[in-house]
């Protein structure tokens, strides 16, 4: 992954996309969020807000996280084959606003992708930094289902030593 | 019998679990969502900030869902999730914690887009066994008032 110096503010990256099935559905609704109109196609079809089986929005956005991850690791795999240096990104402080827009309904496709916000030197981290991203998720129309404001530490190229 | 939005005042609401957590569910949970070394592997987590096998964030989101769930949603009448205002991962949370998870009533508004219906904001704070804060959440969902959640009820 890309060092803190390699990062610029507006740099975009389409991480991958996903197609939630009925099974996938279910099967993280049954361990996560057991409510009816993530399990049952006909209690889904009577819901006020989803009108079919919908995925759970902790779901879609944990499916964003796995895109991210292997994005990062087939790129890291492409750096050392270069022969290039890599970062090993720290962990996440959190997110914020994140809004669940529009249903993800069984059949659909999301395409995940994130756009750097902000880069900062951490305060408390000395040779680390923190990335602000913004990140979206649209289904096979183009329609905009989940975004959320992440932060991730991320190593400087030259660490005091 | 099951909560409306009548019954959601800001307070505290009440205490859930607790959960326990095994490190097969966290390494489970990571190789699908984050398969990062951090969350799959002691020596790599060792290494990171961490500083030991930790659990994803994200699977954090997800154990505070279902707790919500077993806690009260799923006697509410509950039509979903709007976002979430901020999440805060705070502290790792491991192999062996018994998670309790703090929920507290910060707002109880109407809905506009949806009369029949009012938003319940709520702060969860999830805490291990030596009440240490691991992560906490500010989470909007929708409740349906008691008329339309009684008509609800009986329809076919």
């Amino acid at each position: 992954m890309n060092f803190l110096e390699d990062l610029q503010v507006g740099q975009t990256r389409e991480f991958g996309s996903f197609t939630f099935t009925a099974e996938s559905i279910k099967t993280f609704a049954r361990e996560f969020d057991p409510q009816t109109f993530h399990l049952d196609e006909d209690a889904a079809k009577r819901s006020a807000l989803f009108g079919g089986l919908a995925a759970s929005g902790w779901h879609v956005a944990s499916v964003s996280m796995g895109l991210r991850i292997r994005d990062a690791q087939r790129r890291e795999a492409e750096a050392k084959a270069r022969g290039e240096d890599y970062a090993a990104w720290g962990p996440s402080p959190g997110f914020r606003d994140l809004r669940w827009v529009k249903p993800v309904l069984v059949g659909d496709t999301i395409t995940y992708a994130s756009e750097v916000t902000d880069i900062r030197v951490s305060a408390t981290r000395p040779g680390w930094g923190i990335m602000q991203a913004s990140n979206t998720a649209k289904n096979q129309h183009g329609v905009l289902v989940m975004s959320f404001t992440a932060s991730v530490f991320v190593p400087q190229r030259v660490t005091k030593g | 019998m099951t909560m409306t939005f009548e019954d959601f005042a800001p307070g505290p609401m009440g205490s859930y679990g607790p959960r326990h957590i095994t490190r097969e569910e966290i390494v489970a949970f990571a190789r699908e969502y984050d398969p990062q070394p951090m969350h799959l592997d002691e020596d790599a987590a060792n290494a990171s900030l961490l500083k030991g096998l930790a659990g994803s964030g994200w699977h954090m989101g997800s154990l505070m869902m279902r707790m919500l769930c077993d806690g009260f949603l799923l006697d509410t009448a509950f039509l979903g999730s709007l976002g979430v205002n901020e999440m805060k991962w705070l502290a790792p949370f491991r192999p062996g914690d018994d998670l309790m998870l703090d929920v507290e009533v910060l707002e109880a508004r109407g809905s506009k887009s949806r009369p029949t219906s009012g938003v319940v904001t709520l702060k969860c704070s999830m805490r291990n066994a030596t009440g240490r804060a691991i992560a906490e959440m500010v989470m909007a969902i929708m409740v349906d008032r008691r008329a339309d959640a009684a008509t609800r009820e009986v329809a076919p």
